[in-house]
């Protein structure tokens, strides 16, 4: 757990993981992640790969509100920009997926740039409105264009292909949201390595001061934008490659709200916080979706939809009062608990 | 010309249901500069506790409200002592999240409550009809005009002229300050959101004696914002102009434009659209003061 660990060079000391025991874990879990699909059902299989696509689409978020303070209620919208440029470009054009998904996330790059605009004069709630309307007129514009999208039908979308390999089946789409979601994180802690990462904290914490100390608002806020943004496509493109089928109901106004929430509850402007958090509001999900048929047989019929609605607020409203840090504090708390032990108490805060 | 008229009689009673929602959501702005999300869903609740009341109990009207009235005052007590109090000095967004949980955890309880259903009691409540040439005004609209007018000249009086009023107005400009000079800041919150809460639980009485509520009306919350923005989010007249001017600006263009658009529902978007040009060009509405912090 990282005692006495002591930094002697830059390299040591910018190094993400300082101990052997780290580099030792991250080996187990990626180990883990590997074999799953030997020995778990299909059911978990598909439980897990949302939670990776919900990790890829959290981080985007994360990068935008968390780092750089932008708070953005039109997430959900930048995703089905996403979606839709991937379906159409494989489905209409027949173009290969690993083609596709990458000007996906630059079809919603660009989205996110367009709605970022309004960033510059505004912040705070109206921030959140402007985003929020961002949200309401993509999804208009996709209903509008039927000829090309299906409007309010939808329109089927290919398995994807990567040069003879189809992937077909749960445990091979698995495995690509795996290595998408690894690689999204990787990248994720590198930005905010980076000078422009820590531009956006700098812009976060007082924008007037970044400005003053010569980090350019504009360019960097846009940067954002554009990054979360491109997180947002790649998750959206995922998604209706998953279901075979891309419809405006797949993305409905609440998740980006609940995206926020796995924000709050992993914690903010943290990567580990981003994960977790996805994990935990996805995982919540399934404890709903067990327990409901048991409520509504020992309650009420509609406490089962009752529960559904409440749950995810109840413990986002919880986490605000009693742990604003979110679980990724909770865990140092726990780690530093740990490391002193038997004298936790007297380091106790 | 008799089809603009019927557009801008029916896009009028849309508009009062916005005033209504953007009042009770100008009140705690003008407090405590937090915005509420949930303002929409104290509506959903109001018209359900009204059907209680009304329909279940068989009160009489006046009974009805004050019972009404007093449960409103409760929830929103209880609001701001166990949720919004705990997030004094939070970042902003923290506030905002804890209002959309809110409104979640009010969705789910109508749900739980009432089972989420269609209710209605027409003829309940005092109707008002009016002619206008061949034009009749439904009566919603009249209703719904009446009493936000009424809310209006209540609430401005008592921000213009009371001791709370101005105190409430005094905490929304600086919290610290306030504090200094003795004035109790959690007194002046739970008052504003007592405050809300009423406003919202009347408009939804209103609002199921005439069209009946059910859950999507909390959605009406959603586009009310705009009118908020539109308005200037700390006026609460201009939430009242704003409100008419956007209910009819949306029927009559959804009127006309929907006919030469293949998919039709721009009344859906209108208030968005209107959202991000205010956002852009005048982002302290028509008549919000200028506090906005440009960068």
């Amino acid at each position: 757990m990282g005692r006495g660990t002591f930094q002697e060079t830059y390299a040591q000391d910018m190094a993400i993981f300082h101990t052997p025991s780290q580099w030792g874990a991250l080996v187990v879990f990626l180990a883990l992640l590997l074999a799953c699909p030997m020995f778990v059902s299909d059911r978990v299989l598909t439980i897990v790969t949302m939670i990776g696509i919900a990790i890829i689409s959290v981080h985007g978020l994360n990068i935008l509100t968390g780092y750089c303070g932008q708070i953005s209620m039109g997430h959900v919208g930048f995703m089905a920009v996403g979606a839709y440029v991937s379906a159409i470009l494989t489905a209409k054009l027949g173009w290969p997926f690993w083609c596709a998904l990458p000007c996906a996330a630059l079809a919603a790059g660009m989205a996110g740039l367009v709605f970022g605009l309004p960033s510059l004069k505004i912040r705070g709630f109206y921030l959140i409105m402007a985003t929020l309307a961002a949200h309401f007129i993509i999804i208009w514009i996709i209903l509008q264009l039927r000829s090309i999208t299906g409007g309010p039908d939808g329109m089927a979308v290919p398995k994807p292909r990567i040069g003879s390999l189809v992937i077909d089946s749960k445990a091979r789409y698995y495995y690509l949201v795996m290595v998408v979601a690894c690689l999204a994180t990787y990248i994720a802690v590198n930005i905010t390595r980076t000078r422009a990462g820590r531009a956006f904290v700098a812009i976060r914490d007082n924008d007037l001061a970044a400005e003053v100390m010569g980090i350019n608002l504009f360019i960097y806020k846009l940067q954002a934008f554009f990054i979360g943004c491109l997180y947002a496509g790649v998750a959206g493109a995922l998604l209706v490659h998953y279901y075979g089928f891309a419809s405006v109901d797949q993305f409905p106004f609440m998740d980006s709200v609940w995206y926020l929430g796995m924000l709050i509850v992993g914690g903010m402007g943290s990567i580990a916080g981003a994960v977790l958090g996805a994990v935990a509001l996805k995982l919540l999900d399934e404890l709903v979706t067990i327990m409901g048929p048991v409520l509504s047989a020992a309650v009420a019929a509609q406490a089962a939809a009752s529960l559904a609605l409440m749950a995810r607020g109840v413990v986002i409203i919880l986490f605000l009062i009693f742990e604003p840090r979110g679980l990724v504090h909770l865990w140092g708390m726990v780690k530093a608990y740990v490391r002193l032990w038997p004298f936790s108490r007297e380091e106790a805060e | 010309m008799t089809f603009f008229l019927q557009l801008v009689v029916t896009g009028l009673s849309l508009g009062m249901i916005y005033a209504l929602v953007a009042i009770g959501f100008v009140i705690i702005v003008k407090c405590s500069n937090a915005f509420n999300i949930a303002q929409g869903h104290f509506v959903l609740i109001g018209g359900y506790l009204g059907y209680t009341f009304l329909v279940v109990f068989h009160l009489p009207l006046w009974a009805a409200l004050i019972l009404a009235i007093g449960t409103a005052a409760l929830l929103g007590l209880a609001i701001e002592r166990l949720a919004v109090r705990p997030l004094i000095g939070q970042s902003e967004l923290a506030v905002i999240m804890m209002t959309i949980a809110l409104a979640t955890v009010l969705e789910g309880l109508a749900t739980l409550i009432w089972g989420g259903e269609y209710k209605t009691y027409h003829g309940v409540l005092p109707t008002l009809t009016l002619k206008l040439g061949q034009i009749s005004v439904p009566p919603e609209s009249l209703i719904g005009l009446m009493v936000s007018v009424v809310a209006v000249a209540v609430l401005m009086f008592i921000f213009r002229y009371t001791k709370i009023g101005l105190a409430m107005r005094a905490t929304a400009e600086d919290l610290q300050v306030v504090q200094s000079l003795g004035i109790k800041a959690t007194t002046v919150y739970a008052v504003s959101w007592v405050i809300a809460s009423i406003v919202g639980v009347v408009g939804g009485i209103l609002l199921g004696g005439v069209s009946g509520v059910m859950i999507p009306l909390a959605e009406i919350g959603l586009k009310a914002f705009a009118v908020v923005l539109l308005g200037g989010a700390n006026s609460v007249g201009g939430a009242i102009v704003a409100g008419i001017m956007l209910g009819v600006l949306e029927n009559v263009a959804a009127g006309y434009l929907d006919p030469l658009l293949p998919g039709g529902g721009f009344a859906q978007i209108f208030p968005f659209v209107v959202m991000i040009i205010v956002l852009i060009f005048r982002p302290n509405g028509l008549f919000g003061l200028a506090r906005i912090e440009r960068i």
